[in-house]
């Protein structure tokens, strides 16, 4: 049977994509966040997922305004890495897991969650740099299968419809009969606002609480709106939806194996978790 | 037709059914910069490349001008932006960010690193 090993979540700035091709790891203003990841990656090595279900938001590679889903899976045997326009280097493609792919989506559908099927897709760095701040050497060692929520037209999903949608692909992968230990990755946030009078803003005091009830009280953020969260977040800050539905996927309790947040990368709260069911 | 009134959020634009529809043509042109050859074919002669994506005379100004709070009045999302920002003009978010708010660059990166303490 299918089983949840983790859930890995982190922001994902555009930046970063520039920073891990030109390896600035080691400079004075990456390094407070990729020291983040090398105890995830000791984690990894002991653990050896094999699929990865990426929760993320597309910002126009694979969906345009001419098609906006609400939510999405990809089902595609291959995601593919390609010019986003943002200036980021492309990755090696991505193997999908087509079979638990194809399997989340007839469970969801089946459960009320109304998924656009992609059978091609594209990921932008949303999807791409979480991989590759897990592995650096971008051999992928997993399948993946991507979901994607829309973070770009408002109104978006509520918090709340997150947070259930990631209870359903937790069932689903319960539900899927082969083995295979599956890691749920969100990717998104922390607070940040790239546009407007208020650009720049960031939450500390907000983000700090997300992070302890991502542990301690999974459902708090669900009592917020689309447009509380810009309110409390920023307008990007939204994407912690990511992480409400990563974390949706674990019925039960976690601990934390790995926690780290830095202010500033690049206009982001750059936050960093990796949560074991317990 | 008669609306309900919107709920704002003093300096936080959101891009909705009304920006979409306002800024369609502006963020299709973005994000066509998705492509190299795109890019170059904008930054060889901008305002012909506008016109072949239909932007109006509002949108055209904004771009010419680099107002990038006019470019969000005229229906442009961020996400999209970002793409001519970053790919196209070589921008990074604090500088757009500076753009936005009048701070210098050094200002808004100083506002930024406050933000941690
Ligand atoms: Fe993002």
């Amino acid at each position: 049977m299918a089983k949840i090993v983790g859930i890995m979540t982190t922001s994902h700035v555009p930046a970063l994509g520039r920073a891990i091709h030109l390896n600035l790891q080691q400079d004075p203003y990456w390094k407070p966040f990729f020291d983040g990841f090398p105890p995830i990656h000791e984690w990894l090595e002991r653990v050896k997922p094999d699929i990865v279900v990426s929760c993320y938001n597309d910002h126009g590679l694979n969906f345009f305004l001419d098609k906006q889903p609400t939510f999405a899976i990809g089902t595609a045997p291959e995601l593919i890495s390609t010019d986003e326009g943002w200036g980021i280097p492309s990755m090696p493609s991505f193997p999908g897991a087509e079979d638990l792919a194809w399997h989340i989506r007839d469970s969801l559908i089946r459960d009320d969650f109304d998924m656009l099927t992609c059978q091609e897709m594209l990921v932008d760095h949303a999807f791409t740099l979480p991989m590759a701040l897990m592995w650096p050497d971008q051999k992928w060692p997993v399948k993946s299968v991507p979901v994607c929520v829309n973070t770009v037209l408002f109104p978006l999903p509520s918090a709340r419809r997150c947070f259930k949608m990631g209870e359903a692909i937790g069932r689903a992968i319960a539900s899927f009969p082969e083995d295979a230990k599956v890691l749920v990755v969100g990717s998104g946030g922390l607070s940040h606002q790239l546009e407007g009078e208020r650009a720049g803003f960031i939450n500390k005091e907000f983000d700090l609480k997300f992070m302890d009830s991502m542990v301690n009280d999974p459902q708090w953020a669900t009592q917020f709106s689309d447009l509380d969260l810009v309110e409390k977040t920023g307008n990007e800050g939204v994407e912690l939806l990511n992480w409400l539905v990563a974390r949706g996927t674990v019925p039960g309790p976690v601990k934390v194996v790995h926690s780290s947040f830095h202010i500033p990368i690049s206009n982001t709260a750059a936050a960093t978790m990796l949560l074991e069911p317990v | 037709m008669n609306r309900p009134q919107k709920r704002t959020i003093p300096g936080a634009p959101i891009f909705d059914s009304d920006a979409a529809r306002r800024g369609y043509a502006l963020n299709k042109m973005c994000y066509s910069f998705n492509s190299k050859a795109n890019r170059d074919e904008f930054v060889s002669d901008e305002v012909a490349y506008c016109k072949k994506f239909g932007l109006d005379e509002a949108q055209i100004k904004a771009i010419t001008t680099r107002d990038v709070l006019g470019l969000i009045r005229v229906g442009g999302g961020v996400y999209f932006l970002g793409k001519l920002a970053g790919g196209v003009l070589g921008l990074d978010m604090q500088d757009i960010g500076a753009l936005q708010t009048g701070m210098t660059k050094d200002e808004f990166k100083a506002k930024l690193v406050a933000a941690g303490h």
